[in-house]
């Protein structure tokens, strides 16, 4: 039941990935923390159901508390900017795991082991993640050609004359906060009815960073892009023997090299091919 | 232990965020790129450091190859890297950054092994009373570093021809260049001593703990990121203060804030309750 597997996982990175989009894509808010609200998430879920909730409610708890959490980080953002902000969410990321790990009730180092199973089967929960999934994407879409999706553009592009051309800046700041960190929520409470054990080590600096990859190499802001690339990183390693030992060195290399050679990610590098393929048509 | 004890070990520790964190703040006030890979720098500095040392036998030799080796490497790094994308949106440079200190652990790892290596006769172990507080040599060797380092960093800013052209550069590179000012020459320096300070730092630090591992950059690197915030970006001033401000913080609070926060996440909340109630940080640039 390999593939069941993989599915499964592709499908909450994708979610995870997506989230993170919300805010540094359509928003242009960098995070370098975002993995700290996945594991909300998954941490509030794991409590909730070990202690006999049912797992229909702790996907919605899930998303409410990271939410919660992201409404008060996205207030920081409107108090800081660009490289304050990105050592701001770090910083959050930090905080989290260091609260994580002097806590009792939250398994301290050990983490949360014995997250009771949904009871679904594992084909349903793979249907249902997936479900999420495109729900997600579907979501994603038309949050980039609504109104609010425009403003987001706006305030990425360039706040100050967002604000001056009457853009509410703080409120679809928080909005896109409160999204993106709601969604990271609902995949960290995914990822825990998946794995049914949760450790602090799992939501770190580095997953952070991983997330951001994702993001990167799909192309900032694209929605296409970004599920593109969250569903092969996110499977890669688990594919590949040497993408499992080498999968940071592969995510370093792979943010500079994007970064350096082509910003925009695989959406940018598609567009352009198909310009090319579609150029030589007109031309023939 | 008592408050004397706690207080000079946080001025040791702060002592080494110092020599990290001027660094960065050196490359943040020249290029506002956020250098997240002088973490891989510092490391570098800790293995070839210790690794010159179990091989020649002598510390001081060692030491002082090591910074200028290292800061040499600063400078191709920025050769290599980061002059070709200055001139992108600055989220550009933090990303490639953020990548480039990825990889560099990893090659660390794949050149030296994931587990740690440790001095064959560890030097400076000795311990020494200063004014009722005993010390390791190394401690005090920390500290004597950091004022030697950077007070004549200090000298070479305020006194020198090539300091005088930094500082111009710093506050304004366009206007600077049309003096002519060198601004390749000048960014050459600035990553020359950036890197020298954290390669000095990663061999100061490999000494207290006796060991480096490929991940030992990321900790300090971190707090030396809240670091140059809280003292207002580029602000190096600020940045010694912040410095050694944390290192007190830090060590005060392993005694009074243990059973909320583990030790490392303290700089951040320190960090963010004071950009809450300054967001340009405690000391703004000037």
């Amino acid at each position: 039941m390999y593939e069941i597997s993989l599915l499964t996982v592709m499908s909450f990175s994708v979610i995870f990935a997506l989230s993170l989009n919300l805010i540094t894509g359509f928003c242009g808010q960098i995070s370098l923390g975002h993995a700290a609200f996945y594991g909300i998430g998954a941490y509030t879920a794991a409590l909730f159901t070990t202690d006999g909730g049912s797992f229909w409610l702790a996907l919605p708890l899930a998303m409410a508390v990271a939410g919660f959490f992201g409404f008060i980080v996205g207030f920081a953002s409107l108090r800081v900017r660009h490289d304050f902000l990105a050592i701001t969410t770090m910083g959050v990321g930090f905080l989290f795991t260091g609260f994580v790990r002097q806590q009792e009730f939250l398994g301290g180092e050990e983490g949360i082991a014995g997250i009771p199973d949904p009871g679904i089967g594992q084909i349903p929960y793979m249907l249902l993640c997936a479900a999420f999934a495109a729900a997600v994407i579907a979501f994603s879409l038309y949050v980039k050609r609504s109104w609010m999706g425009q403003a987001f553009d706006a305030i990425a592009t360039d706040e100050d004359t967002a604000r001056t051309l009457g853009v509410d800046v703080a409120r679809y700041k928080l909005t896109a906060f409160v999204f993106g960190t709601a969604l990271a929520g609902l995949a960290g409470a995914l990822f825990a009815h998946y794995v049914k054990f949760v450790e602090v080590e799992s939501f770190d600096f580095i997953e952070s960073i991983s997330v951001l990859a994702m993001v990167i190499v799909g192309g900032i802001g694209s929605v296409w892009g970004v599920v593109v690339a969250a569903a092969f990183l996110s499977v890669l390693p688990l594919l590949l023997q040497v993408f499992a030992d080498y999968k940071l060195l592969i995510y370093g290399v792979l943010l500079f090299a994007v970064m350096y050679f082509a910003p925009g990610g695989i959406d940018s590098l598609m567009r352009m091919l198909w310009r090319r393929i579609s150029g030589r048509r007109t031309a023939e | 232990m008592n408050y004397s004890d706690l207080l000079v070990q946080g001025l040791v520790e702060g002592c080494i965020y110092a020599l990290i964190a001027v660094g960065l703040t050196l490359v943040y006030g020249l290029l506002r790129i956020l250098h997240i890979a002088h973490a891989g720098i510092f490391t570098l500095g800790a293995y070839v450091g210790l690794l010159l040392t179990n091989e020649t036998g002598s510390f001081a030799a060692a030491f002082v190859i090591t910074i200028v080796a290292v800061g040499f490497f600063g400078m191709a790094f920025y050769r290599l890297f980061y002059e070709p994308i200055l001139n992108k949106p600055p989220h550009v440079a933090l990303i490639a950054s953020i990548g480039l200190f990825v990889a560099m652990e990893e090659i660390y790892r794949l050149i030296f092994g994931a587990t740690s290596i440790s001095f064959l006769a560890p030097p400076l172990k000795d311990t020494v009373e200063v004014a009722g507080v005993r010390l390791e040599e190394g401690r005090i060797v920390v500290v004597i570093l950091a004022v030697v380092l950077i007070g004549g960093l200090a000298l070479l800013a305020g006194r020198t021809r090539i300091g005088i052209a930094w500082r111009a550069t710093v506050s304004d590179a366009a206007m600077a260049e049309s003096f002519g000012i060198d601004l390749a020459r000048v960014r050459y320096i600035n990553f020359f001593v950036a890197s020298a300070l954290a390669a000095a730092a990663g061999i100061m630090v490999a000494l207290l703990l006796n060991q480096v591992i490929p991940t030992m950059g990321g900790v300090p690197a971190y707090k030396a990121l809240a670091i140059i915030v809280l003292g207002g970006l580029g602000n190096v001033k600020g940045t010694l203060i912040a410095a050694l401000a944390l290192g007190v913080i830090e060590s005060f609070g392993t005694i009074y804030l243990d059973r909320v926060l583990d030790r490392d996440a303290i700089a951040f909340a320190f960090l963010i309750v004071v950009l809450m109630i300054r967001p340009q940080g405690l000391f703004a640039r000037r």
